[in-house]
């Protein structure tokens, strides 16, 4: 039989029985959508945390006071006490080493701002102007932090869009007084509306000189020193020399830690990867009942189709003509269902991005394309057996059986 | 010369611990042209011949020479060639494919062996005039008369050109004016040359042929073209009664 018949004949048998096919097709592209539509979820969630880690700035290391292996959170931490203070001097000191292009040192706390008898609680972020550079802060009205010795502190603020909307309303927030803590503060900028950054609402965000910020907070030690490496490739370099710039001042003790970016997503990389795997596994488990149902069609299939069979071999079917006629047909099946189910799992993956339009839910390639082989090779293993059994019967007993 | 040899062909089935003869010392030597009737009652052996003749069946034991050639030894696939090319079968259920078209169904042997398909138009074509077909070409069996579905299967059943039609009771499905035409046909096709063997039950059908052979209990009770001396020591009265 040639391959072009053996085709034909195998689509008019699975369309000869429009509802046996239908079932056998709707639940391999269930299985395929399934693939599609939950990689593309749990790829989604890796590609968001790293678009989020990523606005944090770019070639960025981060320096943390005390000092902890892994670089994560540590426990040991909340406890004990940090050593040594990590200084402004500290941080102006890390502007020496070559491999670093910016400094901005961080220091964080909430605190409340009122102006025109309003008040609320703010988080309140102590840095200096290159901030705005590290961390590419775009202003919608007025100017950044100034240039200045980060020791001094003017007496100005930066505010996030929805603060400024809070507490001015429509009228703009240049140039006002707004009283924070115990200071009185100009407010010289408010930042572009941004929306949620990781750990930190911008739009909630109030920004002011450091020193002014030690000063509220009666702190000396800063949260966090960030530093920008002149390119990606200076990343690691930038890591040694504030490492070792730290260490020289705080008398060859190693009461820092320095991470950076790359690592932090590195991890989470590595984590969501992990996640979207699992779940394609677990998609994969919806393939095979799908690969099972095709097989349980095409055993239904050979049984209602003995005479059939019978009459094919007296017509002189070889063996293997039927068994691949057969095969042909659970092959369709499935490959009609993949194919069903891909669109069903872009559409839905659409869907998806439609509706969270900050969430990327695109299905990966490696899922589409496992997902699609998958269901063709379980249509194709579990149509073997039927076809085996098509391809063995007796033909006087499948004839007889009219 | 013989289009098949039959020597001491005998066919058993094991039903639980019994086994049935269906068929025993079974000596038969059929010409090539020739139009033979196969008669008897049910369970007779009739079909467990007519499956044996069509290749469908293997025999216990004997030898079965058709076209000089031994086919006991064949593999299943080398059966499956000659029944492709050799063999025509007409069955009393018809057994068409419902889901093609009476066209496709003719085309269903040539199909199998993997002719070209311009070729299997040209010779559907030239097949639906010669059975009065044309204008149910593309009718599915469900929209055919029982004598059309049977006609259809009469020209699957020549498509191939085979030496050998086998019909298992063409005309038992059939009312006695479309029988008789589908008789007509097959005749007319045995008047080509094509070697015809019918398995049925009606006696008139059964006279019609050049041979009547006899079935009963899986032995050859007579045999129309027999010497009656050679009969007489299997059956003491050669042409005697209807046995059904």
């Amino acid at each position: 039989m040639r391959f072009p018949d053996i085709l034909r004949f195998a689509r008019d048998a699975a369309t000869g029985y429009p509802l046996r096919t239908a079932l056998s097709v709707l639940a391999m592209s269930i299985g395929v959508a399934a693939v599609v539509i939950l990689t593309a979820l749990g790829d989604g969630a890796r590609r968001y945390v790293i678009g989020q880690f990523s606005s944090l700035g770019s070639n960025l290391v981060i320096v943390l006071p005390g000092r902890s292996g892994t670089g994560g959170f540590n426990p040991a931490n909340a406890i004990t006490s940090t050593p040594r203070d990590l200084t402004i001097d500290d941080a102006a000191a890390l502007l020496r080493g070559s491999a670093i292009q910016r400094v901005a040192p961080l220091v964080v706390g909430s605190s409340e701002i009122s102006a025109g008898g309003r008040l609320r609680e703010v988080m309140v972020a102590g840095t200096t102007a290159s901030y705005f550079a590290i961390r590419n802060f775009a202003l919608a009205q007025g100017s950044a932090l100034p240039e200045e010795d980060w020791g001094r502190g003017s007496s100005v603020a930066v505010i996030g869009h929805k603060i400024g909307q809070e507490i001015f309303g429509s009228n703009s927030a240049i140039g006002q007084w707004v009283r924070i803590g115990d200071r009185r503060l100009r407010v010289i900028g408010v930042l572009k509306p941004l929306g949620q950054g990781l750990g930190m609402n911008t739009d909630e965000l109030v920004i002011i000189p450091v020193a002014l910020a030690q000063a509220l907070f009666n702190s000396n030690t800063l949260f966090r020193i960030l530093v920008e490496a002149k390119s990606r490739s200076a990343i690691s370099g930038a890591r040694q020399q504030a490492s070792d710039i730290l260490k020289q001042r705080h008398r060859g003790e190693e009461d820092v830690t320095v991470i950076t970016q790359d690592a932090v997503l590195a991890t989470f990389d590595k984590l969501l990867g992990a996640l979207t795997l699992g779940v394609a596994g677990i998609a994969a488990i919806s393939l095979a009942v799908a690969g099972i149902l095709v097989m349980n069609v095409m055993l239904v299939a050979v049984t209602q189709r003995t005479s059939e069979i019978g009459l094919l071999k007296a017509l002189g079917a070889s063996g293997r003509t039927i068994r691949l006629a057969f095969l042909a047909e659970a092959a369709m099946l499935s490959a009609v269902g993949a194919l069903l189910g891909y669109l069903l799992g872009q559409l839905g993956a659409f869907a998806l991005r439609q509706l969270f339009p900050v969430f990327p839910a695109y299905p990966p390639d490696w899922a589409v394309i496992a997902g699609l082989a998958t269901a063709l090779a379980t249509g194709l293993l579990f149509g073997f057996m039927p076809a085996r059994r098509a391809a063995q019967m007796d033909p006087v007993q499948a004839l007889m059986s009219h | 010369m013989a289009l098949l040899e039959l020597k001491d062909i005998a066919r058993r089935f094991q039903l639980g611990d019994t086994t049935v003869n269906a068929l025993s010392d079974l000596n038969l030597r059929i010409d090539a042209g020739d139009y033979v009737a196969v008669m008897g009652p049910s369970g007779s052996g009739k079909s467990t011949l007519l499956n044996l003749l069509g290749l469908l069946d293997r025999p216990s034991a004997g030898s079965y020479l058709l076209e000089g050639r031994d086919v006991t030894t064949l593999s299943p696939d080398a059966l499956a060639g000659v029944r492709s090319t050799r063999i025509g079968f007409v069955f009393q259920s018809f057994h068409l494919v419902p889901r093609l078209t009476a066209a496709e169904n003719i085309a269903l042997p040539m199909t199998l062996a993997g002719i070209p398909a311009a070729e299997r138009r040209q010779r559907v074509r030239q097949a639906l005039g010669d059975f009065g077909l044309e204008n149910r070409a593309d009718h599915r069996p469900d929209q055919l008369s029982g004598g059309q579905r049977q006609r259809v299967a009469i020209a699957r059943a020549t498509i191939m050109q085979p030496a050998l039609i086998l019909a298992d009771e063409p005309t038992g499905n059939l009312d006695r004016h479309t029988g008789d035409e589908v008789v007509r046909l097959l005749e007319e096709l045995n008047g080509r040359g094509v070697t015809l063997i019918v398995v049925t039950h009606d006696p008139s059908l059964g006279a019609r042929a050049r041979r009547q052979l006899r079935m009963e209990d899986g032995r050859l009770q007579s045999d129309s073209a027999q010497r009656p001396g050679a009969i007489a020591e299997i059956a003491p009265r050669p042409g005697g009664s209807v046995a059904a």
